[in-house]
Order: C-alpha cells, then structure tokens, then sequence
C-alpha cells in the first residue's frame, strides 16, 4: 500500500506542474512581450527634456514631476507610432484635468512629424520634452511605444502600462490607480 | 566539379557569416580594439528588448543600437563588464540579460534540475532497497524447519498411497 503511494508520486508530481505550466501559459490577459518593469516603487531617474518648437507647451526635467504637489502621467509617444493614436482620445481625457500632471515624452521623433503630428489631433499634453535618442527612455525602462507611467507627487514611478490603452483601461485601472495616490497625499 | 562545389561552399559561409553581423554598424566601433572587443562579448549577452530572441548584437532595432552605443559610452567611462550588465539590467531587469543571474528569484532556476535528480536518485535507491528485502529472505527457524519437513513427509506419504491404488 505505502509502494504505490510512493511510485504513483511522480507522476502525480508531473501532473501538478503540467497543470501549473497550462494555467500560467493560457490565462488570460498573459502576454510575454509585456516585461514587469524594475522601477516600479523606485524615484523616477534624472532628465531634462527640451521643449518642442512651436508647440507652445514647454519641455520638461524630474523637477517637474515633484513641484507642484500633483499625480503625473507620463506618456511615451511618437508620431511614427499608430497605437499612439489609438490612445490618444484617453490622453485627451486625462489632459483636461487640472489635478493632474499629463507629460508627454515624444520618443525617437522629427521635430517637424512630432509638430505635424500633435497639430493635426490635438495636444493634450501640458508640457512634452523631447528624446530624439531615446536616452531618457533608456533611463525609463522603455523599450516599446506608447508607455505610460504613473508617477506619484514625490517623484516615484508607481505604475507602468507598456503598450497603448485598451478601451477599459483608463477607467479600470489608471484612473483608480491616480484615486489611490491622490487619497494618500 | 569539385572546384565549383568548393566554390559554393566558400560562397555560403561567406553569406552567413556575413548575416550574423548586418546589424552591426561601422560607425559605432570604438578605436580602441580591447575595448571594443569587451564591448561585442556584452553585446552579445544583452537581449533586444524589441524582437526578443535576439541579442542587441545582431539586431537592427533603433533600440538596439542605441543599446549598443550605450554599452560603449559605459566602457569608455571606465565601466567593467559587470558594471555595464548591471546598469541595463537596472532599467530593464534581469530579462534583458540571456544569461540569469544568481539571486533569491532564480534560486529555483539554478538549483531546480538539481533538486529533481537528487529527488529521483533518492527514490531510486529506496525502490532498490526495497526490492532487496523482498527477495533475501530470512532464514528458517528451527521450529519452522521442522513443520517443512513435516509436511514435506505427509506429501510424500499421500502421494505414494495415492500411486498404490492406481496401480
């Protein structure tokens, strides 16, 4: 009686952990291109970002994120980039707002196409700086467009959502996220 | 004929060897050959973060390259290889390095396989074990002995008055 308890815990082993593979490989919402960035919890890292000409809005550097006491958003976009576009109307959205801070990267852009880009469907943004290089976006975490980051009033990255904003995603999950921390202040 | 095939086969390597390093683009190479050299072997062990499966290396990915310049900037400033992997790894995490470093989360990475050979030879030697005790077994008391034989006798007895009535 005890031998076959002990020859069938193998396969009783083996099971449990095809069924643990299964479970993590096919639930939902599971997607491998989407990496856990390191930075959530940590300080936002150092950056001073040039204005974009004649735009209208000023640049912006990490001083910004602290000063004035509010949640801010920082969305990483590009004129090159479509899904941009598809997120676009929640940027407008959440520009309204005056609680919040909405900054906008423009990653590895013509200063013109970024221009053209923002003109032509509107600006939501209150200050957007520019990182032709993408070195900023190094220093972010950054490795696919849009991101965008939640970043509370003392300057520390506390949410992090890479790709663009899923219809839903606003409402679900950034507006309760920018609640919590306006709560916590 | 021979020729024509030697022919190709140079012809081959000459194009594959030639892929493997597309992505590489001249104006990133450092002057300073040692450097550089530390510079491709980083490289190497640096994953794209865009396509993958894919060292920043070979890739052509904007973010690639960038990588790739990024890495020589930390080496001209006198960064050591470690320190350069650090600092990626610190904005990306340890995903962004192909090798996995050793710490409390890939504890299990590391030492897994281990753990599933030292189980299983674990068991293996009970299940031998056990199959030891069943086949030696244990010799015959006296008393026993002396009931075997007893019975072997009655067998006996039965067996040749049963052949007498036959007969």
């Amino acid at each position: 009686m005890n031998k076959k308890i002990l020859f069938t815990l193998p396969l009783l082993i083996t099971l449990v952990l095809f069924g643990y593979f299964f479970w993590a490989l096919t639930k939902p919402g599971r997607d491998p291109k989407i990496l856990p960035s390191v930075l959530i919890d940590k300080p936002a890292p150092e950056f001073n970002l040039t204005a974009l000409e004649n735009l209208g809005v000023p640049g912006f550097s990490r001083a910004d994120l602290t000063s004035n006491g509010k949640v801010s958003i920082v969305n990483i976009f590009a004129s090159w980039c479509v899904p941009c576009l598809a997120e676009h109307p929640d940027m407008v959205k959440l520009g309204k707002r005056n609680d919040i801070n909405l900054y906008g990267i423009n990653y590895r852009d013509k200063p013109k196409d970024a221009l053209n880009w923002l003109k032509r469907n509107g600006n939501p943004y209150h200050r957007v700086g520019r990182d032709p290089k993408s070195r900023t976006g190094i220093d972010w975490g950054v490795y696919g467009v849009p991101e965008t980051f939640i970043v509370d009033a003392t300057g520390t990255i506390r949410y992090k959502h890479v790709g663009p904003l899923n219809p839903g995603d606003l409402e679900n999950t950034i507006l309760p996220i920018i609640n919590n921390l306006q709560a916590q202040n | 004929m021979r020729g024509l095939f030697l022919f190709a086969a140079v012809l081959l390597i000459f194009t594959a060897n030639s892929n493997s390093v597309k992505a590489f683009e001249p104006d990133e190479i450092l002057d300073d050959p040692a450097l550089e050299a530390r510079a491709r072997e980083i490289s190497k062990e640096v994953r794209c973060l865009v396509c993958q499966n894919e060292p920043i290396d070979s890739s052509n990915a904007d973010l690639a390259k960038e990588l790739r310049i990024v890495v020589r900037e930390r080496l001209v400033a006198g960064d050591s290889d470690d320190d350069v992997k650090s600092y990626l790894s610190a904005r990306y995490g340890d995903f962004v390095l192909f090798r996995p470093p050793f710490n409390t989360a890939t504890f299990l990475l590391w030492f897994g396989p281990l753990l599933v050979f030292g189980v299983g030879g674990i068991g293996l030697i009970f299940f031998y074990r056990g199959n030891k005790n069943l086949k030696v077994a244990k010799p015959l008391s006296p008393e026993e002995e002396a009931r075997f034989n007893q019975f072997l006798d009655e067998d006996k007895k039965t067996k040749s008055s049963n052949s007498g009535e036959t007969s």
